[in-house]
């Protein structure tokens, strides 16, 4: 009796490791497909000249492959977002996770996490439609398609993940430091913001670092908004990201220029890999404090 | 339980390999009409190879986008059965004995905002606004407006018949370079100073379509020749060798009237 649940107990758990075997292999799988396939172009090209050179010209006569202004212009694209929505999602997160009655905290909510659940090509078209010529019109530039149309995106894009992690991290602030503090004559609002978010402080940074994940591996809302040419970044002028540098060219190319694709996404996978250990770098160090 | 997982692991590599070699391999027995050339004729060839493909299953289609000049030198090696060039072959290419077979014209309209004042252009000023001569439309008979550049994206086949017809190879100062048709046509329909490039068939009321050199792009314009953007898409064949049955049987279905719908759902006009 006791040895047939042992085997089921084994069973289940091979099950089980087999499932998160799965997620495993799948990055493997991909890591090792991405390296193979994007090492030969950079081999070819020359990672310098791969990494910084400043024309993208991938069909020419005599072609070249650099990928600066892809680089430059998705960095840039990442900071602007969240220079502008940071900071929104923070407040807004501390105002709903502390000082807003129960209703509006419900009502708020609801319309976070619908903005969340909008397909990103939803925000492309609204962007392309209504951001697009507004800013053409607003600051009287030939053409609205810009890295600002792609930043306004991008800012609104990642609302909704910060609000949410950073909202999950103050909730879980012990009630007993704020009243802790509120005891000590402070008021609510010194309790929110010298002790809530101190406490909750790796918690919120998770979230800004999980916007920046978004943000600079966001491909068709951007696509849609920034007119994609290979220009180095300028605010009004129209730019090409890492993401969209291969979206937009995969789907006729050939040759070299397949390979340089393949090793645009190489960088971006790079990329992405080093905001994720350093987000691991700064919870664990927040965590040891 | 280690050894089991290891088992269980083991099979799933293999399921995938088997699954990976048997989708790799083809039936060698069936005959084959291979074609080999332009990469601007991929949807018109993939739509008639497609077509051609359900109505004969014994008969395996290829298609090898490699470029017109490529293809051209394919089928007079006799790599493939019928060449594909999007350029008319030249008086040397026909004396080495090679026969084109015109399939369909592609035509190419400039569009603008129906905002835009501007009447006409010449072919000559289509190319200085592309590569940046012009950047006025006030110098073009327009209103005063810094002329907004859209084209599409490197690999399409669209740019690359708009950059050979009008000569401007590698010379163009896009201001946005967009992926689709559609996307053109939309940007062009939201700013009044842009101009843009697409596929004749895509053209619709939320953007004019600009007469050049004095003539209006329609299908009829495109056939005769008047209508000078645009080029043929051409079936390259040998001229004093047969094709073998399957190829053959391909070329008539291609240029039956049977085929002209598929080719004006690839966006062209069919030459027929």
């Amino acid at each position: 009796m006791k040895s047939k649940k042992q085997v089921t107990e084994r069973l289940v758990h091979g099950v089980f490791l087999l499932l998160g075997l799965i997620t495993v292999g799948c990055v493997l799988l991909i890591t090792v497909y991405l390296i193979l396939s994007g090492l030969p172009a950079i081999r070819e090209i020359g990672l310098f000249d791969f990494l910084f050179g400043k024309t993208w010209k991938s069909t020419a006569e005599e072609p070249s492959f650099g990928i600066l202004p892809f680089i430059l212009s998705s960095v840039y694209s990442t900071a602007g977002a969240l220079l502008l929505g940071v900071p929104i999602g923070f407040f807004t997160a501390v105002y709903l996770a502390k000082l807003a009655p129960p209703a509006v905290k419900s009502f708020v909510s609801s319309a976070v996490s619908l903005l969340a659940g909008i397909p990103s090509v939803v925000y492309g078209l609204v962007g392309m439609l209504v951001l697009v010529p507004a800013i053409r019109k607003l600051f009287d530039v030939p053409d609205g398609a810009s890295l600002l149309a792609a930043i306004v995106v991008l800012a609104i894009m990642i609302l909704p993940s910060i609000i949410k992690v950073s909202i999950t991290a103050l909730d879980a602030v012990p009630k007993d430091y704020e009243d802790a503090s509120l005891a000590l004559g402070a008021t609510p609002v010194e309790t929110y913001f010298r002790v809530s978010v101190p406490a909750a402080k790796s918690g919120i940074a998770a979230a800004v670092v999980l916007g920046v994940g978004r943000a600079i591996g966001e491909a068709m809302a951007v696509m849609m908004v920034s007119g994609n040419a290979p220009n180095m970044p300028s605010l009004f002028e129209s730019v090409r990201f890492l993401t969209t540098a291969v979206a937009s060219e995969m789907s006729y190319s050939s040759g070299l220029q397949r390979q340089a694709l393949f090793s645009i996404a190489l960088v971006l996978f790079l990329f992405i890999m080093l905001i994720n250990a350093t987000l691991n770098f700064f919870l664990k160090r927040s965590k040891e404090k | 339980m280690m050894k089991m997982t290891k088992k269980l692991l083991a099979l799933a590599f293999t399921a995938m390999m088997a699954a990976a070699v048997s989708t790799g391999c083809s039936d060698k027995e069936a005959q084959t009409v291979s074609t080999d050339g332009s990469t601007s004729m991929e949807a018109v060839i993939g739509a008639l190879g497609e077509a051609f493909e359900a109505d004969n299953s014994d008969v395996t289609f290829t298609y090898n986008p490699t470029g017109s000049g490529t293809g051209i030198q394919a089928v007079s090696e006799g790599r493939c059965d019928i060449g594909l060039s999007s350029r008319s072959l030249t008086d040397e290419e026909k004396a080495s004995g090679l026969t084109e077979t015109v399939l369909a014209y592609d035509g190419i309209a400039i569009v603008v905002n129906p905002e835009n004042s501007v009447t006409g252009l010449t072919l000559q000023q289509l190319a200085d606004i592309y590569t940046g001569k012009i950047t006025n439309w006030s110098e073009v008979g327009g209103a005063d407006g810094e002329i907004v550049l859209i084209g599409r994206e490197a690999g399409s086949g669209t740019r690359d018949g708009f950059e050979s017809i009008t000569d401007t190879k590698d010379a163009c100062q896009y201001r946005q370079q967009l992926t689709s048709t559609g996307d053109v046509i939309t940007t062009v329909a939201s700013n009044p100073n842009a101009i843009g490039y697409a596929s004749l068939s895509a053209v619709k009321d939320s953007v004019k379509a600009l007469p050049i050199d004095g003539v209006s792009p329609s299908e009829t314009t495109v056939k005769d020749g008047s209508y000078v953007v645009q080029r043929p898409f051409v079936l390259v064949t040998k001229t004093d060798e047969k094709l073998s049955d399957a190829a053959q049987k391909f070329f008539d279905f291609a240029t039956s009237a049977d085929a002209v719908e598929l080719i004006a759902g690839a966006g062209v006009v069919a030459a027929k």
